[in-house]
């Protein structure tokens, strides 16, 4: 933590220094964010993470043997070596009805137990895991590509589109997030036949469709730094030589403006990841998130919840991945942030 | 400070008037999708189809629709549910705030001392294993999913340790009212609360911890301690005192876009019967217009609640005023 604490602080890559001439500012970044040990273990457990949640299909198929999206109350499996129930009679906290079996800790049968429709529920949490980061990343990525976008078009030609654009980002920035987030997705899931524009489709099951929402309602906490980086820019004195010398309206952008934007993208990006899986977890967890027959990491919580005082590993379980996920990402956001030191803030929302 | 007051008014009630708009085309104008049915619920009957056009004045042009849904919201507050044997919302909602409020308040209170204290503690004690000790649990706070940390807490608290003297005096799940008795309410709503302010703790800690620490390098805290005074009265006088202008407006800023989601998980998680939970209720059935009800009071609600920050924000430091 001590080189976190120091690492805030680094003043900005002197230029000229001895020890760092001839290096470009990306490598310097690179480097400085190489030495951040918090950050690189952010990055490796962050990459550990996708790669067992994208190994979900293996794992089901492979190794525990099940279907995680069936139900199976009439199932059995082994335990130390005897056959057992999935759902065991008067287990209750009443010693009544039916309660699914506790976790196994065998990685071949039920290592988490199951959930109570007989379902293995690390199999779940895998394939959660596999859908809250699609959806967590896939909508970040959305969101900053296409604020990104809009706020070069806004910044860089000013007028009636920078106008247009920034009240209408205003507008979505008037709501409180999470809200906004329930009256879309209210309304899309209610839709018999799913949404669309043309020939396009989006089911209410599929996964697109959270996807979008989250990513239309974090626009404007991208695009205001990012138009704001835009016009600071453009008025340096780089820009000014090079319209004197010429340059298109193409090349400015892309040459000039671009390059000196793109960080602050770059820093905003993981936080943002952390924001959208939480925003996920937290739609899936009322229901109006992921649908089934998917899972994420946000429905098997959900799932635990009528399970937490006799299966508390349901609900447990999916937690645990969430907080190492989203930490993850905010020590490899810090990172970054404190490697090209841009001065960005992002509004963390749970 | 009047010309700011009547200023912010004006923008409040702007802001009010873009989200009840927005929320009036995201439930009744989205493209390819009848808000008739949507409002009806799932397979309703001709007649019913026609009452809803008819109450809804669906077939008028848009601005009176508009018009007549903030009528039936705001005004006559007749808006019924509609899985729900036509039971009228916004008496429910009335009902449901004190909840809601109970929690967000005690919640606030609780996250302000909190952050205060960690990230005041941090910046005295850089340096040394305290401060990256309490950033790192500041970290782990804002990495928590808040409706997880309140499973956790019930799993402890209600069934696990429950029956231990560390949680025997917790109530069970639910709000009882402040009328109804005192200490049942505060007993109730003690986990909820410390739920609810763990994510901002961290959040604030965070931010107020980076924000002294670039005011201890200023030329005026040097020239304080240049004139002889002790620590204390440099740190609590000097540093705490300019970065709360800073804590001040992030709260601002952040108080209500932040709680809105976390507040109904709590609410949902806790048993709490607010307006959250009021919501949460009709996530299952679709129940739309409790739905828009909800949102639109309690996006009102926030907004409001944003604009008395800033007010007294302005009061506190003259130089926003003129902005």
């Amino acid at each position: 933590m001590a080189e976190v604490a120091a690492l805030e602080h680094v003043e900005p890559a002197s230029p000229g220094g001895p020890e760092v001439a001839g290096r470009s500012p990306w490598a310097l970044a690179g480097r400085r964010l190489l030495r951040n040990r918090f950050a690189i273990g952010g990055l490796i457990l962050l990459l550990v993470i996708i790669a067992i949640s994208f190994a979900a299909p293996l794992y089901a198929d492979h190794v525990a043997h099940t279907n995680p999206f069936e139900n199976n109350l009439n199932g059995h499996t082994i335990v130390n070596g005897k056959r057992v129930a999935l759902m065991q009679q008067g287990g209750g906290i009443l010693h009544l009805g039916e309660t699914p079996l506790g976790p196994t800790w065998d990685v071949h049968h039920y290592f988490l137990g199951a959930d109570q429709n007989g379902r293995d529920v690390a199999s779940r949490v895998l394939y959660g895991g596999r859908s809250s980061l699609e959806v967590g990343i896939g909508s970040a990525l959305i969101c900053c590509i296409i604020a990104t976008v809009l706020a070069l078009l806004a910044g860089f030609n000013g007028g009636l589109i920078d106008v247009v654009l920034s009240r209408l980002m205003d507008v979505i920035w008037a709501f409180p997030v999470i809200l906004l987030a329930i009256c879309v997705a209210t309304v899309l899931l209610n839709a018999p036949d799913g949404v669309g524009v043309g020939p396009v489709r989006i089911t209410a099951t599929s996964l697109w469709l959270p996807t979008l929402i989250i990513a239309f309602i974090y626009l404007p906490y991208v695009y205001r730094p990012v138009r704001g980086q835009v016009l600071s820019v453009s008025e340096k004195e780089f820009v000014e030589a090079a319209i004197a010398q010429g340059a298109s309206g193409s090349r400015l952008l892309f040459s000039e403006v671009l390059p000196n934007v793109i960080t602050v993208v770059i820093v905003l990006f993981p936080l943002m990841i952390a924001t959208t899986i939480l925003t996920e977890a937290t739609l899936s967890f009322l229901s109006i998130g992921v649908q089934p027959p998917n899972a994420s990491w946000g429905t098997v919580i959900s799932d635990g919840q009528q399970l937490l005082y006799t299966r508390p590993w349901v609900a447990i379980a999916p937690g645990i991945l969430i907080v190492l996920t989203v930490l993850a990402l905010n020590l490899l956001g810090d990172g970054v942030r404190d490697a090209l030191d841009p001065r960005a803030r992002l509004r963390i929302e749970g | 400070m009047a010309a700011f007051l009547i200023r912010r008014l004006l923008q409040l009630i702007l802001v009010m008037f873009v989200i009840s708009a927005v929320v009036f085309l995201i439930f009744f104008h989205t493209p390819g999708i009848d808000p008739t049915r949507q409002i009806a619920g799932r397979n309703p009957s001709a007649a019913a189809v026609k009452e809803i056009r008819h109450q809804f004045g669906l077939d008028r042009p848009l601005p009176v629709q508009y018009v007549l849904m903030m009528k039936k919201i705001f005004i006559t507050r007749d808006l019924v549910s509609y899985s729900n044997q036509g039971q009228k919302i916004v008496p429910e909602i009335a009902q449901a705030a004190p909840a809601t409020l109970s929690l967000v308040i005690g919640g606030a209170v609780i996250w302000v001392v909190m952050s205060i204290a960690m990230g005041m503690l941090a910046a005295v004690y850089k340096g040394t294993l305290i401060d990256p000790l309490l950033m790192i649990l500041a970290l782990i706070g804002i990495s928590m999913p808040v409706f997880w940390v309140g499973e956790v807490a019930n799993l402890v608290t209600q069934s696990r340790w429950h029956d231990t003297f560390l949680f025997h005096w917790v109530p069970p799940l639910g709000y009882t009212p402040f009328t109804q008795s005192p200490l049942t309410w505060f007993e109730g709503l003690v986990i909820p609360w410390i739920t609810l302010s763990i994510l901002y703790t961290g959040f604030y800690a965070r931010v107020l911890r980076a924000n002294l620490i670039e005011i201890q390098s200023e030329d005026y805290i040097r020239t304080a301690r240049a004139k002889g005074l002790s620590e204390r009265r440099v740190l609590l006088r000097h540093t705490l005192r300019t970065s709360m202008i800073t804590f001040i407006s992030l709260f601002g800023l952040d108080f209500g876009a932040l709680v809105a989601g976390s507040a109904l998980v709590t609410e949902v998680v806790f048993g709490i019967h607010g307006v959250g939970y009021l919501a949460w209720q009709s996530f299952g059935n679709l129940d739309l217009p409790t739905i828009m009800a909800t949102v639109v009071y309690g996006s009102f609600f926030i907004v409001a609640a944003n604009a008395i920050v800033d007010v007294a924000y302005a009061w506190l430091d003259p130089r926003i005023r003129p902005a």
